[in-house]
């Protein structure tokens, strides 16, 4: 049953994938884009990681692609104005840095296989609350990065709301 | 009984109830803000107009369901949809009493945030479908409304998750046996009130749809049932953030002599009439007060609720 839903969520997640690419009105992308998204989400929830998959929708899903879809609305763009025909060294170029970047990424492809057959290997890893074992994780071994990051992120936010108030003062 | 019969009754319970819901506010709105503003409401239909609701059913299910031939036609059928399935699909994690709910989910809340920061989605995409001008501002506002009000709607949750320990819903219910979290987390419960009426897009934030400047913002193309879609839409997310309010900060379904359900329904209730009330009583923002309103006061004020939150925390252990 899981490797069944795996299966097809895999083919709606990689379809959308290919539709982000070649479908040609800007809104459609972002359509399909957000539909990859939700599916990597589903897929991770078959691998027990809820808290990713949730985040994965909040953030990727709900707020970044908001943003794109906030940006074509706003530039009004209707087709993009590509050639029809790719160059065939644009095509051959493609080509041969995807092959790249799969064999860099087999490794790691190689580690997770035994995932992707539909069980999760480690027995903690289901049945302990998955969103315990990662606030544990990031709050005693990555404690360090982890204020790092947040820190950033809140100056970031902060920023963004003092930029905002300088541009209406003057 | 076994489990998956059970959960499968309880299921279309739910589902009925929060539709008898949404439809029965048709009524109930426009009656109560008759009674606030002194006018009469829905009188005819029915004794003191309760078939209102029948004949709009009838009027939105005979009109003419016509799509604009200029419209993007796969977008703007999906559009009016979005909301619904984002909404009925976050009643999922709502516990309404200790034995009815539908999933015990370990991140129910976050959950309800994954959901709502979907359902963006439907009236963004609506306006932008119906390629009219006044359609793709309503859908750019929404947009940006949503996009700035989720982001402290996240924020004031996390005063009640610290306090409660949980992302689950049954456990923060469960946590609020001794204190409900609205005294300890009172700017929490206002801003996420505040969020949620901005979330909801009703008076005074519908900015998206602002009749007098926008003729219907985003659905402004839309009739029928994909119109009434939106509009029950509307009502379902009034009931969704009630629900949420009375589980998070008024001890879900907990409360004296009366059954778990009833306390539930009740709290919910008077939450709904809030949302009403507030309807009745505010005008609407300018659009530029609104976006201030939210980056520039509610942010900071989320942002301190966390931090003295978790101060206070931090000091009682």
């Amino acid at each position: 049953m899981e490797t069944i839903l795996f299966y097809v969520l895999a083919v709606v997640t990689l379809l959308s994938a290919v539709f982000v690419i070649f479908l040609r009105r800007p809104i459609h992308n972002v359509l399909f884009m957000i539909l990859t998204m939700i599916g990597l989400a589903t897929l991770f929830i078959l691998l027990h990681a809820e808290f990713i998959a949730m985040v994965q929708i909040i953030v990727y899903a709900g707020a970044v692609m908001v943003l794109f879809l906030f940006v074509i609305m706003l530039l009004n763009l209707e087709e993009i104005d590509l050639p029809r025909e790719p160059r065939p060294l644009r095509w051959g170029f493609g080509v041969i840095l995807s092959l790249a970047l799969v064999v860099m990424l087999f490794p790691v492809f190689k580690s997770i296989a035994p995932i992707i057959n539909g069980v999760a290997q480690n027995g903690d890893l289901a049945a302990a609350s998955n969103l315990d074992l990662i606030a544990k994780e990031l709050f005693t071994t990555y404690l360090l990065p982890f204020e790092i990051a947040s820190f950033l992120l809140l100056a970031a936010i902060i920023g963004t709301v003092v930029i905002g108030r300088k541009l209406t003062k003057s | 009984m076994n489990e998956p019969e059970q959960s499968i009754i309880l299921l279309y319970l739910i589902l009925v109830g929060v539709l008898l819901t949404a439809a029965g506010l048709i009524w109930l709105e426009r009656r109560l803000l008759g009674l606030w503003q002194d006018r009469y409401g829905p009188n005819r239909a029915g004794r003191f107009g309760s078939l209102q609701v029948a004949a709009d059913m009838i009027k939105i299910f005979t009109k003419e369901d016509w799509i604009p031939p200029f419209a993007d036609k796969p977008v703007f059928v999906i559009a009016p949809a979005i909301i619904v399935i984002t909404t009925l699909l976050s009643f999922a994690v709502i516990p309404f009493a200790p034995e009815i709910e539908i999933v015990n989910l370990n991140i129910g809340l976050l959950f309800f945030l994954a959901m709502s920061s979907l359902s963006v989605y439907s009236v963004a995409l609506a306006g932008w479908a119906s390629n009219n001008k006044y359609s793709l501002l309503g859908g750019l506002r929404a947009a940006a409304q949503m996009l700035g009000y989720e982001v402290f709607m996240g924020l004031s949750l996390a005063g009640v998750i610290m306090l409660a320990g949980s992302f689950n819903l049954r456990e923060i219910v469960e946590a609020q046996r001794n204190v409900w979290f609205f005294i300890p987390q009172f700017p929490g419960f206002v801003i996420f009130v505040i969020a949620g009426l901005a979330e909801t897009r009703r008076i005074p934030f519908d900015l998206p749809e602002a009749e007098n400047e926008l003729i219907a913002g985003f659905h402004t193309e839309y009739s029928g049932m994909k119109f009434g879609m939106f509009f029950v839409g509307e009502y379902m997310g009034v009931t969704l953030i009630s629900a949420l309010i009375a589980t998070l900060f008024f001890g879900g379904w907990m409360g004296p002599l009366l059954p778990p359900l009833c306390w539930m329904i009740i709290k919910t209730f008077i939450f709904i009439c809030g949302f009403i009330l507030v309807r009745a009583s505010l005008p609407r923002l300018r659009y530029d007060q609104l976006l201030s309103f939210g980056w520039k006061l509610m942010l900071p004020l989320a942002l301190l609720n966390v931090v003295v939150t978790g101060a206070i925390i931090l000091a009682a252990s």
